[in-house]
């Protein structure tokens, strides 16, 4: 059985930060990392596979410099990992990016041969973008029943079973027949930290894959910019709404002056 | 489709790299230079003054949309437990706006089970149609069912706008419609506003952990669909209005759904309601310790006010998980948020910024959350609580 987790490569976004002379962003050294939630993607094929048996298969679609990530996925023990690159699938929005992901997915099982019972997992959302919609968009994409916010998930025989988290009071057990897609939350296990052996072996023994536009018989219509309906009008940083003070004085001062503003403001 | 920059025109400003969310736009040599990171977002070409960043987009014959047969905002409700999530409401209210600039009808649409005595009172906040998919099976959320549904409709009656809750529910199905239907999806939305030179829907939304706000749109294709953060919006006032309640039957059985709901846990339902609640005492790691939690709960008591906590109080079990505010617990908009030794990470702060007060108490004054606070205490919330508690209640007798 093949196992499919989609890996993202996204700024370590708790460290953008914004210069407050300039109103601007902060970009010098952010490093790029793997987007957290999609480790433990990584790690749940990895902990099935161990059980089951299997093949690990890391996707991601991205410049050049996104290999780094499917190096780390090899490293943490994946069979086989795959690079979607090319300009063309630049400035795709999350119809495009699912599209392109699920044309590979459908190329690399068609030239297995071995087509009929998978799983891909997901994050639940990156932390750049923030959509949550790449894994449901991708499950259509296949044609799969979809399972997202899991924060628990077995494999029985032809089944996953799985724990969703709805809301804060309810957890639901949805079970559902392979192949299937799930798209995973943090809770769901605790990634490993590969070992020296499986970084070098990702470096210098193992391939990361590239596959281009041409490779996947991608339609121009439906990937990148082009394939993107949504477009982004503008970018800006959030203004700050209403008077801000720190107030001044002893304790007794401050507190005093606080009770009056919000006497005034009608909240006392 | 590319993004170029005309040299002669560059005036080497860097107003480009400030924009630019990706890094792919650098100047070197007082000209501005696209670099491996580009992300053909465009944010560049909106920048620059001198008109010098020029983006093609090839015309690859995409099949062209008659955007004017698509008409109305339609507002898609989600439920728990026979009641309408209040998401609902507030979308209403925006979308009552949205259709009103537009001269169109807002229509609610609800998918479930036993909703028929609630139609008279659904119908009192903006919509002027109701369309009401009865099915039992509905009474539970099923993935495909939503958007086998959700899809026909639309398909059938082409509203031009669909809004939905951004809820864990919301999030699961809108995507799948959206990509069924082909049309763009935008997530999350904090702000939604009608291009007056367009009409087309301006949909502004956080991205990067909040630190930048982005405005999509959807300028070539139908629907535009958006899912919109809970709290957003403010419900509307309820009000009598004549509204055309269509029902349509769809006689499902578990069967045809794919996927199975074994069993549904309820968690314990928590006393407090952060979402609803006009004022919230929150604490942070500052508090220091469970037993001295104590004192927030005094001043939340002293002013009449809900208990929230950051999610390093929840870990520490100082609190339970369903007070957690932020980005992985709720967001609240009261109209008084104190927040006590709460540092105002950015993933606190997405979870409570748009409350209209924001008073924060913290001994270091570098910390972020006095960036966002109406009124800032730098001290000590020992002392401080204490003192604040005392002149609050010097303030009530004296009112009473
Ligand atoms: C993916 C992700 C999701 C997250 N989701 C959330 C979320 O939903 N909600 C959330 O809150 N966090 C969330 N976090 C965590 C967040 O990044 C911060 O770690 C957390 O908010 C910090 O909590 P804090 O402010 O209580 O603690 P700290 O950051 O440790 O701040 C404590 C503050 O108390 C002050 N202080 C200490 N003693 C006193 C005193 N005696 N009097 C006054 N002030 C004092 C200190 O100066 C300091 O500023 C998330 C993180 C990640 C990575
Ligand atoms: N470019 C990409 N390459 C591979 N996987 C992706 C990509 N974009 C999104 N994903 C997957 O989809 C999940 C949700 O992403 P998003 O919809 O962007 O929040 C991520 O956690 C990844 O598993």
């Amino acid at each position: 059985m093949k196992i499919f987790t989609c890996i993202k490569q996204v700024p370590g976004v708790s460290e953008v930060k914004i210069d407050p002379k300039t109103n601007t962003l902060v970009r010098k050294g952010i490093p790029s990392i793997t987007n957290p939630m999609d480790n433990n993607a990584t790690e749940l094929a990895l902990s099935i596979k161990e059980k089951h048996g299997g093949e690990v298969i890391a996707l991601s679609m991205g410049p050049p410099q996104a290999e780094e990530v499917l190096r780390q996925a090899l490293a943490m023990g994946a069979d086989e990992a795959y690079l979607l690159t090319d300009r063309a699938f630049a400035g795709a929005d999350t119809l495009a990016t699912s599209h392109t992901l699920g044309l590979a997915i459908k190329k690399i099982l068609k030239d297995s041969g071995d087509e009929k019972k998978y799983l891909v997992i997901c994050g639940t959302q990156a932390i750049d973008g923030d959509t949550a919609q790449v894994g449901p968009e991708l499950a259509e994409e296949l044609g799969l029943p979809q399972i997202t916010y899991v924060q628990k998930c077995e494999l029985k025989g032809d089944k996953i079973i799985t724990e969703r988290v709805f809301r804060s009071e309810e957890t639901v057990i949805i079970e559902s027949k392979l192949p299937a897609l799930i798209s995973v939350l943090k809770e769901v296990n605790d990634p490993r930290f590969p070992t020296m052996t499986g970084i070098v072996n990702a470096h210098e023994e193992m391939e990361v894959k590239y596959l281009n536009a041409n490779d996947l018989k991608a339609g121009k219509e439906n990937i990148g910019l082009t394939g993107s309906k949504t477009e982004v009008f503008k970018i800006f940083i959030p203004e700050k709404k209403g008077k801000h003070v720190v107030l001044e004085g002893s304790v007794e001062e401050m507190v005093q002056q606080l009770c009056n503003n919000l006497k005034e403001d009608k909240l006392l | 489709m590319s993004i170029t920059v005309d040299s002669e025109l560059c005036s080497g400003c860097g107003a480009c790299v400030a924009s630019c969310p990706y890094g792919g736009i650098e100047v070197i040599d007082d000209k501005a230079c696209i670099t491996e990171d580009c992300n053909l977002c465009g944010a560049c070409v909106e920048a620059c003054t001198m008109d010098a960043i020029i983006w093609t987009k090839e015309e690859v014959g995409i099949e062209k949309v008659d955007l004017s047969q698509y008409k109305g905002v339609w507002v898609i409700a989600e439920h728990y437990k026979g009641n309408i999530h209040k998401v609902a409401y507030q979308l209403l209210g925006k979308g009552r706006e949205l259709a009103d600039t537009l001269h169109v009808s807002l229509t609610l649409v609800i998918l479930g089970d036993a909703f028929d005595d609630q139609l008279e009172e659904l119908s009192m906040y903006g919509a002027d149609e109701i369309i009401y998919v009865k099915s039992k099976i509905l009474k539970n959320y099923y993935s495909d069912l939503y958007t086998k549904t959700l899809t026909e409709l639309i398909t059938e009656n082409k509203p031009e706008i669909v809004l939905i809750g951004a809820t864990a529910t919301g999030r699961d199905f809108a995507p799948r419609v959206a990509k069924r239907l082909n049309a763009g999806l935008t997530a999350d939305c904090t702000g939604l506003e009608i291009d007056p030179k367009t009409n087309n829907l301006f949909q502004t939304r956080p991205t990067f952990g909040g630190n930048i706000m982005a405005t999509i749109r959807t300028p070539n294709s139908r629907p535009q669909m958006a899912t919109v953060r809970p709290g957003t919006f403010k419900k509307p006032e309820a009000k009598k209005r004549k509204v055309n309640i269509r029902q349509i039957d769809y006689d499902y059985s578990e069967k045809d759904s794919v996927t199975k709901i074994v069993k549904v846990i309820n968690r314990e339902k928590s006393k407090v309601n952060l979402e609803d609640a006009e004022i919230i005492v929150a604490g942070g790691r500052g508090v220091g310790k469970k037993e001295n939690f104590k004192i927030i709960e005094e001043l939340a008591e002293a002013i009449g006010a809900e208990i929230g906590g950051s999610r390093v109080t929840v870990e520490l079990n100082w609190i339970p998980q369903d007070q957690q505010v932020g980005q992985t617990g709720k967001t609240v908009t009261p109209k008084l948020y104190i927040a006590c030794g709460i540092s105002g990470a950015i993933q606190h702060l997405v979870g409570m910024e748009n409350s209209d007060i924001i008073v924060a108490i913290n001994k270091d004054p570098s910390a972020p959350i006095f960036n966002v606070a109406h009124y800032g205490i730098v001290g000590d919330l020992h002392k401080v609580i204490p003192a604040l508690i005392e002149n609050i209640k010097k303030v009530k007798s004296a009112e009473d």
